[in-house]
């Protein structure tokens, strides 16, 4: 319902500013040049999408994505103290942190939602999340994907020289950005909001 | 340079890897590949009507109008104005953030600063409001909290930071 909304209203800001501004004509031309690009930009997208979604198959069948998910015990053992004890929920945490890691979002999904639920159940609390069930959302909403696969599609699509010359930029800003997320959620944890 | 090397070095260990550990490498490329068929058939008919808007918005001079709107803000954040659209519709909408994303990079340039600003800011952030209500709504949570300011925070720092990462790394 959100997107319809906003779908709207961008139609119409785009009508109404055409007709003060009087670029009717290029707005009209505009309509059909978007709805074309779409789906020349996901032809063209298609082949990274989906060579890229073989590599993620074939490194989900080779195990490493399990391996990947141990070595992430530790750091998570420190971010959620439920999780020392409990090996299948931290089992469940490692793996879909592996999963983004992998931009396996289809997969980690499932398994972030397990272990909301665990902790919550943990916690003893029914509606209000814990604290360690809101780390758990904060670090499902960032991005930690460590090859942005669409994206590098998106500009290689666009005719970029090296599609991938962005992922030393990928890489420093969401380090950032989960930092940000985590260090926010342990300030609001300890000033107890 | 090493970072050309990064994609065909992974996918060839992680191939060689497969072979080693007796994976059938072929019919799991296949099979993902498939999978990302699917993918993009999911977001095919999301991104023609978010596409033709943001064109009507871009070609009605709208777009220009709200970036100089918002170009001292964010001049002093030193996020190339170009991108509030982006910015804005990020947290919402993933296939909206890429319809945004690929126009950007369309009307300005891929390899300008602003056509890179747009693909990191993409590459590294999520869509926050949706992947917080599918957790905490599948999960039993009706109080997030402190999930969406931290989370609107992540954002926030991974924005600027894009910014800046793509003004040192390409000036």
């Amino acid at each position: 319902m959100a997107m319809s909304v906003l779908l709207g209203v961008m139609m119409l800001c785009a009508i109404l500013f055409a007709v003060f501004q009087g670029t009717a004509a290029e707005m009209s031309a505009g309509l059909l040049d978007g709805a074309k690009e779409a789906v020349s930009l996901a032809l063209s997208m298609a082949g990274v999408i989906c060579l890229w979604c073989g590599v993620v198959e074939v490194m989900r069948r080779s195990g490493l994505t399990e391996k990947l998910a141990a070595l992430l015990r530790l750091p998570i053992g420190a971010l959620f103290p439920e999780a020392r004890k409990d090996g299948a929920l931290r089992g469940d945490i490692a793996a879909s942190v592996s999963a983004n890691l992998l931009g396996l979002g289809n997969a980690a999904t499932p398994l972030s939602i397990r272990a909301a639920t665990r902790l919550q159940d943990i916690s003893g609390r029914t509606g209000a999340a814990s604290d360690s069930a809101c780390m758990l959302t904060i670090l499902g909403s960032c991005s930690i994907q460590v090859i942005p696969a669409t994206i590098a599609a998106v500009r290689s699509s666009q005719g970029a020289a090296n599609p991938f010359d962005i992922l030393p930029a990928v890489w420093a800003v969401t380090v950032i950005s989960c930092a940000m997320g985590v260090a926010a959620g342990l300030l609001f944890k300890r000033f107890r909001l | 340079m090493i970072w050309q090397l990064v994609t065909p070095l992974l996918i060839a260990s992680v191939i060689l890897y497969a072979l080693l550990r007796g994976v059938d490498v072929f019919s799991a490329l296949i099979s993902g590949a498939r999978d990302g068929l699917n993918v993009l058939l999911r977001i095919v008919p999301a991104l023609v009507p978010l596409l033709a808007a943001i064109a009507m918005l871009r070609a009605s001079g709208f777009l220009e109008a709200f970036s100089d709107l918002c170009r001292p803000a964010f001049q002093w954040l030193g996020i190339p104005p170009e991108c509030a659209p982006l910015l804005i519709v990020r947290p919402f909408s993933g296939s909206g953030a890429l319809a945004v994303g690929a126009e950007l990079m369309r009307s300005h340039g891929v390899d300008s600063m602003v056509g890179r600003t747009a693909a990191v800011m993409l590459g590294s952030t999520e869509t926050t409001f949706y992947a917080v209500s599918v957790i905490c709504g599948a999960a039993g949570i009706t109080k997030t909290r402190y999930i969406i300011p931290a989370s609107l925070l992540a954002d926030f720092a991974g924005y600027i930071a894009a910014a800046a990462a793509v003004r040192w790394l390409f000036a």
